[in-house]
């Protein structure tokens, strides 16, 4: 049993990171700009597209990921220099359309470039699993993804708390009028941090691509998950998108596994067997509500 | 557009063909029309268009014909949306006053539009899906399942696992109908015991939680109903997790045919699955079935294009049968339901709730001999003569 436990919080750790990564950038644009950027998503999908177009140009797996980071990141900030700057002044709504509309033109535009999708393998030398335990294989890839996960973490961390851009990011997040009477250069900031947020996803977008499928629409699901991280963790801190991920991580590996399991201990096999999957997948949003019930504006808020 | 262009083509060569042969005999139709409506894009095409193509290459080798007379047939696509299918068949039967529907692969898609053809009296020929729904209660004299019965893959599977010995499974399925009775299925002819059940999210593509649930349940047996791209990033997850070096992976034959075979790759060596066709049996027409195809399609036939191309020729062995008297709709049920053709499946009859009775075959992924895989058939069926569970609830008979 304790085995089964190690092996589904690594996966709900594996799971939670690639979220954090998703949400980091999400969450940042939320917090310091005020902006509903739905069109987060679709930066996750042309990362991983453009990601599997350069692993089947050049077979390296590393040079992908370095460009999807690079072509995504320059990509973010075109988008946001030229387009969602304009966005800013405007109501929530209006931003929620815009980026909507956006969704639907990337994804086309996507289609018309790359195709409904692209394949995208693991390195053949990640391919098998790793004795970790006597009992425990654990796919070598995953491990992998962990690794990177943990370091993105930790360097996004000392970027925002150590650093100079850090500071005006985090001036930015809890005090926007504030911190432009002090001389920020407000501008330059969200488009630094617009493309930083989307470099951020193309690499969950390449990590994930061969545990998920790299395909058009690929960045919807996750979106909605992204959005229930930054909620959880309280909109514009780092902090509480990386404790908000790792939460629906693990919620959401254990939900879908130990509900059923539960279910079956006390109901009849039918009940439990429609009972349980259904229950799991409501499990992150009950958990949701439950935060938003106790702390509304989340585990770590940013604004005091 | 493809299927826009190989209409259009058709099209005109058949009228090119029907004036060529001038006036036909006046009791008979002059020609065959065939509404298919299928799922041609999106990320499910896959299967329809193999539907679609083997269908077309069956007309193709005979001449653009089914059973004597010239045939027309109109393909479009149905967007994997049921109320577009609806709509679709609508136009067939209503406008263009087709003979025959046929093509949908998807059972939902399937049952919302299928009123429109049953309600005009015009056949519905199934090349793929076949729900037990219309097996038992609903079963209907214009309605034939060509391919399989939805259950039988997974009875096949089970009495596998059972013949090998096994003592204990694991099953997994989306949280759906099919996925429901694809296990129940798979559980009517097991006699080991099931030490776990798991139903999936559908359209769910990561299953780490799952496999680390299987690890710790040490089943000697897994069998997973994932259809599409779920099957193939399950069977990627199952090898990289280590799990195949202690666990059986039995797979339905849709779920380890050619088209899971390309993106999965090796990683499918050795894997058992079951099935009604393989692309190695011997029988003459089979044999010509997948050198044709391969020749003008350049891939290996998936089960999906051998259920298209048998589509075909049932047609055309009614519309012989009948001498192309297509008004006569009693003659043409009679003659369908006769199904005198040499199928690419080898044997089978259709029962009296026209669902199959045919053979079933344990399949195992091999070397090609030219560095690539393919499934290669057991000789000995592993349910033979099989039906279906439901044909008792059938009022037809």
């Amino acid at each position: 049993m304790s085995v089964l436990a190690l092996e589904q919080a690594l996966n709900g750790l594996q799971f939670g990171l690639m979220l954090f990564l998703l949400a980091a950038g999400l969450t940042l644009v939320f917090g310091v700009m005020d902006m509903i950027n739905l069109a987060h998503g679709s930066l996750y999908m042309v990362g991983a597209f453009i990601g599997a177009w350069i692993v089947g140009l050049t077979g390296s797996f590393l040079l992908g990921i370095v460009g999807a980071v690079l072509g995504t990141a320059a990509f973010g900030m075109a988008l946001e220099s030229s387009l969602l700057r304009s966005l800013y002044a405007r109501d929530h709504l209006s931003q929620v359309l815009a980026t909507f509309a956006l969704i639907l033109i990337l994804n086309d535009g996507t289609r018309m470039l790359f195709g409904n999708d692209l394949p995208l393998s693991a390195p053949a030398a990640l391919d098998g699993p790793v004795e970790l335990l006597p009992g425990l294989s654990y796919p070598a890839y995953r491990l992998v993804i962990i690794g990177a996960g943990l370091v993105l973490a930790l360097s996004l961390y000392l970027l925002v708390v150590k650093t100079r851009m850090g500071a005006l990011v985090r001036a930015g997040a809890s005090n926007r009028e504030m911190a432009t009477a002090m001389g920020v250069d407000i501008k330059r900031l969200f488009t630094v941090v617009f493309g930083i947020g989307a470099g951020l996803c193309a690499v969950a977008g390449v990590l994930m691509g061969p545990l998920l499928a790299v395909q058009v629409g690929m960045g919807e699901n996750i979106l909605i998950l992204a959005f229930v991280v930054i909620v959880i963790g309280g909109i514009g801190s780092i902090r509480g998108a990386l404790v908000g991920a790792l939460l629906v991580g693990v919620v959401d590996t254990f939900g879908r596994t130990v509900m059923q399991a539960l279910f079956r201990e006390f109901l009849p096999p039918q009940m439990a067997s429609a009972a349980g999957p259904a229950l799991a997948s409501v499990a992150i949003y009950v958990f949701m509500a439950a935060v938003l019930a106790i702390r509304p504006q989340g585990l770590f808020p940013a604004r005091g | 557009m493809p299927s826009r262009l190989c209409r259009s083509t058709l099209a005109s060569a058949f009228v090119a063909f029907g004036l060529a042969i001038g006036v036909l005999p006046a009791h008979a139709a002059d020609k065959v029309k065939v509404g298919f409506v299928s799922t041609l894009s999106g990320p499910s095409a896959a299967l329809g268009v193999d539907i679609r193509d083997a269908f077309l290459l069956a007309v193709k080798l005979n001449g653009g014909k089914l059973g004597g007379l010239p045939a027309e047939v109109i393909v479009s696509d149905d967007q994997f949306k049921p109320d577009v299918a609806k709509g679709l068949f609508e136009k067939n039967i209503k406008r263009d006053k087709v003979d025959f529907m046929t093509g949908v692969v998807f059972s939902n898609i399937m049952l919302a539009a299928l009123p429109e053809a049953l309600d005009a009296k015009t056949f519905y020929l199934s090349p793929n899906a076949a729900p037990s729904s219309m097996a038992g209660k609903d079963c209907n004299p214009d309605f034939f399942a060509v391919a399989w019965p939805n259950d039988a893959y997974h009875e096949a599977a089970g009495q596998f696992a059972t013949q090998r010995g096994m003592k204990s499974v694991y099953l997994i399925a989306p949280n759906y109908q099919a996925g429901k009775d694809s296990l129940s299925g798979f559980k009517r002819t097991f006699k080991g015991q099931v030490v776990g059940e798991n139903y999936t999210k559908l359209g769910q593509l990561d299953y780490a939680a799952e496999l680390a649930e299987v690890r710790a349940a040490k089943p000697q047996v897994l069998y997973v109903f994932l259809p599409g791209g779920m099957g193939i990033n399950f069977i990627k997850q199952f090898v990289g997790a280590g799990l195949g070096k202690d666990i059986t992976l039995l797979l339905p034959g849709f779920s380890a045919d050619q088209d899971v075979i390309g993106p999965v790759g090796g990683a499918m060596s050795g894997l058992f699955n079951t099935a009604h066709w393989s692309p190695d049996f011997s029988n003459a027409a089979n044999q010509k079935f997948v050198a044709e195809f391969r020749k003008e399609y350049n891939r290996t036939p998936t089960l999906y294009a051998s259920q298209g191309y048998d589509t075909a020729r049932l047609i055309d062995a009614a519309v012989r049968d009948v001498k192309g008297k297509l008004e006569d709709h009693e003659a043409v049920r009679k003659a369908l339901k006769a199904a005198k053709f040499e199928s690419v499946r080898g044997p089978f009859r259709f029962n009296t709730n026209q669902y199959p009775i045919q053979n079933y075959y344990v399949r195992t992924v091999g070397s090609d001999g030219k560095g690539g895989l393919i499934n290669k058939s057991f000789s000995e069926p592993i349910l033979k003569d099989h039906g279906d569970a439901y044909v008792q609830a059938c009022a037809m008979k």
